[in-house]
């Protein structure tokens, strides 16, 4: 039998605000264990929610972006379950009416081996606006004050659990996909185009390591041409693109392997091991959750407007489908290209400073795209933190335009820049790169050069065509490479034909 | 000077014909002499106590003064008041020192009041009789047989007694109301909104407001002028301008429309009890005032559907209370699950119990609609019953128990027949409507006992003037309110005019 | 809708509360009697009637987005329970907070 793997896709970016979603208290990123901690985040009796407006504004933003609806009154509502990092006891989320309803974004899915790549739009169900959970620590914490206490098995010193608050209460936007995968690749060319999108608008680092995307893949497989969608296990998150390749692999091959067996699938939640590579379900989650959502009191409707929606829209960026058919129609870029170059915000505003600094479009997205991109990727650097700034390749590519230095050079130079502060004229002077543009020196080389090749002459006379290029390579060496080839070239045809 | 108004006492401090510290001694004194037998207060600190008085005499000799400055006032123990025990009623908080200030502590403070102690109440305020309380029951200053009420019967008996110059409560379906009903003084439920929620220990967050308990409506309205206000902490405080609560006092009663609903004079009304509400009727209409008959057809629903809303909102409020940061943990536990359940079991007094289960059977899966989702409904329909009234009248009066104080263990084993105390109250918190009880006269019981009964009054939304207006002109001409019970001789005799 | 003492059981794993077979026995007996209370909602009509969760019809007020909380930790802190089993030390280490071993 042959069967289909159908995918759909939680996932979960923090918001890039200052505070919390519910209070006044820093996210910033590795601080000290309960720090950022304050009375809401620890839920002290008595505290209360206030909706933190930033993440209203990453949520509208994220529904503009991918042509959602944006719901003009949405509910925040509670999820009740019991779990350390929990402090409240229930998740403020929203539940029936998210803040952002069905939209759509359309990925790029590379190709694989015989398989061409190709287009596929995905579409949104739903995103919403929730608290982030506390984090459970295992291990790495001073237990000697346990030593006093007469613990019964299975309670014993080492078996505890550290508990930190400082990330309970971080605004997260839940975006949820419709189960319209249909492979890993689709999975992680959705996750990365997914990835790409909420950096470009701006509402998420989207930085993994630090769990700033997460995502969770519900996976099912069916023989193919069913229609009906076979029980899921949900993989949670998984926080590299590599690991959802793997995940997604495994998992898929394990649900086929059980029901080629005879056996049935579970409802599951289910983690991956990076380590073994495998799937295993979650042991804390056997019990049937009964969440209890209901509309969270403390908290009234949340109410966009279209003004709200308008003043948003006027602080967005240019979004990447509107840049690329941008860059195709004003830099006469192809669509290869503009698409290349819109993959991040930061490097289409790369792009455009050095276009903006005086270089040509063509060859900017050129050297951008290759030299520039080489660089960075050895060296896993941002674009961001590039050595080079635009306007010092601008200026580099200029040298090339106005026949200063020759494209070979002009690499020299490039490398030069990468591991030094220094201006680009200074380093053309330094290494003498310059090129010999002088008309007049460049005929009197040439000159020395038919005289000391009598033979090469007759050849080329004879018709032999590689007697004119051994020509031009006498006259560059002759330069030290620096004369301008073109010119060099324009010289000596003229010269030869007429002696 | 116990006996006088929180106005007289304002211009003694002030004209320095008494201090704080005096004033705040001669109460401590009180308190130290009567709260063995009564136990109106759960925690007292005579140190911050006087420290503030103090800091009041301070504030009075340099003149920077408001008019509750130097007076000492009783906190409900739901108010967390930083380096204050704050228990709430329970066990689970038994050893809780706040480490901030509810908003409401923090408005008195910045008045110069004086934090006299926290008062007793019935566990998480869920009780109508004080009884349920860790700290034990409180004794009706009237009769020491019979309860004060509850929740707030801590504040009732301490203002009651006179052991406070006045105190606050909180009202979630009554709790401020019935209360000053049994033990014979003037307390105000405010329009929902009103006072912030902030460092309020939450019951049912959407019927939850804190209010005054003192001893007249004079009293009442200074008391609102510090409570009341907005604050952005808590989402549901109104923003509104801010108020003068004695601006009305003094206007005249002609042409007042009070509506009397037939629903409040039916069946499971004590006559004795409907008949001093009858008299103080007969009282307003000498006043001036207009009678209407009116009908709030769902009056006989607001109990259903209260007991679903308000445990299902405590059943998820009191979540957080997991033995995780603070409160109780159970001594002894083997695993994460078992501490969690010994922790809330040990923690917990019966009738709290009670109320969590509901509350987690009424919005668990498969019953939501059934049961939240309709109470929700009939909860609309109980607002629309007001809103046809106040058509017709300025403010709805009628009885605010059913009943005198009734002895203690008399519905303890009887959760239904308890919550039967608040059926004329339960209403206005469904609806946010602001309510007040006054008392009204005395009734003598079949065992001979003379104890006091409250006219409720019902305002419009926001209209907590005209309704202390309304008091504070039968308060002229009539004397209920200045009926104090003698401590030494808990069974008073009245004499024959009182009767 | 008739309570067994099974239902109060789940009932109370769900809300964390531990109750032996006693107490789910006298606590199904005073919850069906507050449960037949409830249950006179069910003979009113509300077909077509919108929920009221809130009693003010306004919307969210939004808090801009500023920090305003400062580490309040030690404080915070000082009042975490007892470890318990026999140690009185608060249920902290190294500014975390503990609890018996989280399984996932």
């Amino acid at each position: 039998m042959e069967w289909e793997v159908v995918i759909g896709l939680e996932t979960h970016t923090q918001l890039q605000t200052n505070t919390k979603i519910f209070s006044g208290a820093s996210i910033k990123y590795g601080a000290e264990p309960n720090t950022q901690a304050c009375e809401v985040s620890i839920a002290l009796p008595g505290v209360l929610p206030v909706l933190n407006k930033e993440a209203v504004q990453c949520a509208i933003k994220f529904g503009l972006a991918i042509n959602a609806e944006i719901a003009p009154r949405s509910v925040f509502a509670r999820k009740n379950y019991f779990y350390p990092d929990l402090p409240k006891g229930y998740q403020i989320s929203q539940y029936e009416l998210p803040v952002v309803g069905k939209g759509a974004i359309t990925i790029q899915v590379p190709a694989v081996g015989k398989n061409p790549a190709y287009e596929k739009v995905i579409n949104i169900t739903r995103a919403h606006l929730e608290e982030d959970a506390g984090k459970s620590v295992h291990g790495g914490f001073d237990l000697e004050k346990l030593d006093e206490a007469k613990w019964d098995e299975p309670v014993t010193k080492g078996n505890f659990t550290g508990i930190d608050l400082n990330r309970a209460g971080t605004p997260l936007l839940e975006i949820v996909t419709e189960p319209d995968m249909r492979s890993a690749a689709e999975t992680v060319a959705y996750a990365k185009k997914l990835h790409e999108l909420v950096q470009w608008i701006g509402i998420c680092d989207g930085n993994m390591q630090e769990g700033s995307f997460r995502c969770d893949v519900n996976v099912s497989v069916r023989p193919k041409g069913t229609g009906k969608l076979g029980t899921r296990r949900e993989i949670k998150n998984l926080n590299s693109f590599k690991f959802m390749t793997q995940a997604i692999e495994y998992e898929t091959r394990w649900q086929i392997e059980a029901l080629e067996d005879g056996g049935t699938i579970q409802q599951a939640t289910v983690l991956f091991n990076p380590d073994t590579g495998e799937t295993r379900a979650m042991r804390s989650k056997e019990e049937a959750n009964d969440y209890r959502y209901f509309p969270d009191p403390d908290l009234l409707p949340l109410e966009v407007t279209e003004a709200d929606k308008a003043a948003v829209r006027a602080n967005m960026p240019e979004l990447p489908e509107a840049m690329k058919a941008r860059f195709e129609a004003e830099y006469g870029l192809s669509s290869y290209d503009a698409s290349a170059l819109t993959t991040s915000r930061d490097l289409a505003t790369y792009f455009v400073a050095t276009v903006n600094s005086g270089a040509e479009a063509k060859q900017s997205a050129n050297w951008v795209m290759g030299n520039i991109s080489a660089k960075l990727n050895a060296e896993d650097r941002t674009i961001a933190a590039s050595p080079v700034s635009a306007t010092q390749l601008a200026q580099l590519l200029k040298r090339i335009a106005d026949n200063t230095i020759s494209n070979n050079a002009a690499k020299q130079v490039f490398e030069v820049l990468w591991s030094r502060e220094i201006d680009v004229d200074e380093v053309i002077e330094k290494l003498g790169l310059k090129q010999v543009s002088d008309s007049g020196a460049i005929e009197a080389m040439i000159d020395e050069v038919l005289a000391a090749n009598p033979a090469m002459i007759e050849e080329f006379k004879a018709g032999k065509e590689k007697a004119f290029n051994a020509l031009v390579g006498q006259a560059m060496k002759a330069s030290k490479g620096k004369a301008n080839p073109a010119q060099v070239n324009e010289v000596l045809k003229r010269k030869l034909s007429a002696s | 000077m116990i006996n006088s108004s929180l106005k007289q006492l304002g211009e003694m401090l002030q004209a320095k014909k008494i201090s704080s510290v005096e004033l705040t001694q001669s109460f401590l004194s009180r308190i130290q002499q009567y709260n063995p037998d009564i136990n109106a207060y759960i925690a007292l600190d005579e140190a911050k106590t006087l420290t503030q008085a103090k800091a009041a005499d301070a504030l009075i000799a340099s003149g920077d003064t408001t008019p509750l400055t130097g007076i000492p006032i009783a906190q409900k123990d739901i108010f967390c008041a930083k380096g204050w025990k704050t228990t709430c009623g329970s066990k689970m908080l038994a050893n809780f020192i706040a480490p901030y200030d509810a908003h409401v502590i923090t408005q008195f403070d910045a008045a110069g009041a004086v934090n006299l102690g926290k008062t007793n109440m019935d566990e998480f305020a869920m009780g109508s009789s004080n009884e349920t309380s860790y700290f034990g029951g409180v004794k009706n200053p009237w009769d020491f047989k019979r309860v004060p009420g509850g929740s707030s019967g801590g504040s009732a008996a301490a203002v009651a007694a006179r052991l406070c110059a006045a105190a606050t409560g909180t009202d979630t379906g009554g709790s401020i109301r019935q209360p000053a009903s049994l033990c014979g003084f003037t307390g105000l439920k405010p329009t929902y909104g009103v006072v912030s929620r902030y460092g309020m220990i939450a019951f049912a967050s959407s019927l939850d407001q804190a209010g005054p308990m003192a001893k007249s409506a004079e009293d009442c309205a200074l008391m609102m002028n510090v409570m009341a206000g907005f604050d952005e902490r808590d989402s549901t405080s109104l923003q509104r301008e801010k108020e003068d609560y004695t601006r009305d006092l003094h206007k005249p009663l002609q042409g007042l429309k009070i509506g009397l609903p037939k629903e409040f004079f039916a069946e499971g009304l004590d006559a004795n009890v409907g008949k001093v509400i009858e008299g103080a009727i007969a009282e307003y209409k000498k006043l001036g005032a207009e009678i209407v008959d009116i009908s709030l057809p769902n009056t006989g629903l607001s109990i259903p559907v209260y007991y679903v809303l308000a445990p299902a909102e405590a059943s998820s409020n009191l979540s957080r209370y997991d033995g995780v940061r603070y409160g109780h943990r159970a001594e002894s536990y083997t695993d994460l699950m078992d501490m969690y359940c010994k922790s809330r079991a040990e923690g917990f007094g019966a009738e709290v119990k009670r109320r969590i289960l509901i509350g987690t059977y009424v919005l668990s899966a498969g019953y939501y609609d059934a049961y939240y989702l309709k109470a929700q409904q009939i909860r609309r329909l109980i607002a629309q019953d007001f809103v046809e009234a106040f058509k017709q009248c300025d403010v709805i009066m009628g009885p605010a128990a059913p009943s005198t104080a009734f002895k203690a263990g008399e519905k303890v084993d009887d959760p239904v027949a308890m919550y039967l105390q608040d059926i004329y109250t339960i209403s206005t918190n469904l609806a946010g409507l602001p309510g007040m009880s006054v008392p009204a006269g005395f009734s003598t019981g079949s065992d001979g006992k003379v104890l006091p009964v409250g006219l409720q009054i019902i305002g419009n939304y926001f209209d907590e003037a005209r309704m202390l207006n309304v008091a504070h002109q039968y308060q002229q001409v009539t004397d209920w309110h200045a009926q104090i019970p003698n401590l030494g001789k808990p069974n008073l005799v009245l004499p024959e005019e009182l009767k | 809708m008739a309570l067994s003492t099974e239902d109060i059981k789940k009932i109370a794993h769900l809300s964390r509360i531990e109750v032996d077979d006693n107490e789910a026995a006298a606590t199904l007996t005073k919850l069906s009697g507050i449960l037949g209370l409830i249950e006179q909602m069910q003979a009113v009509d509300t077909t077509g009637i919108a929920p009221m969760s809130h009693s003010q019809d306004i919307s969210q007020r939004l808090r801009n987005d500023v920090v305003t909380k400062t580490n309040e930790r030690e404080a915070f802190q000082a009042i975490a329970p007892h470890l318990g089993n026999g140690s009185t030390e608060p249920a902290v280490a190294n500014g975390l907070y503990l609890v018996p071993k989280v399984i996932e």
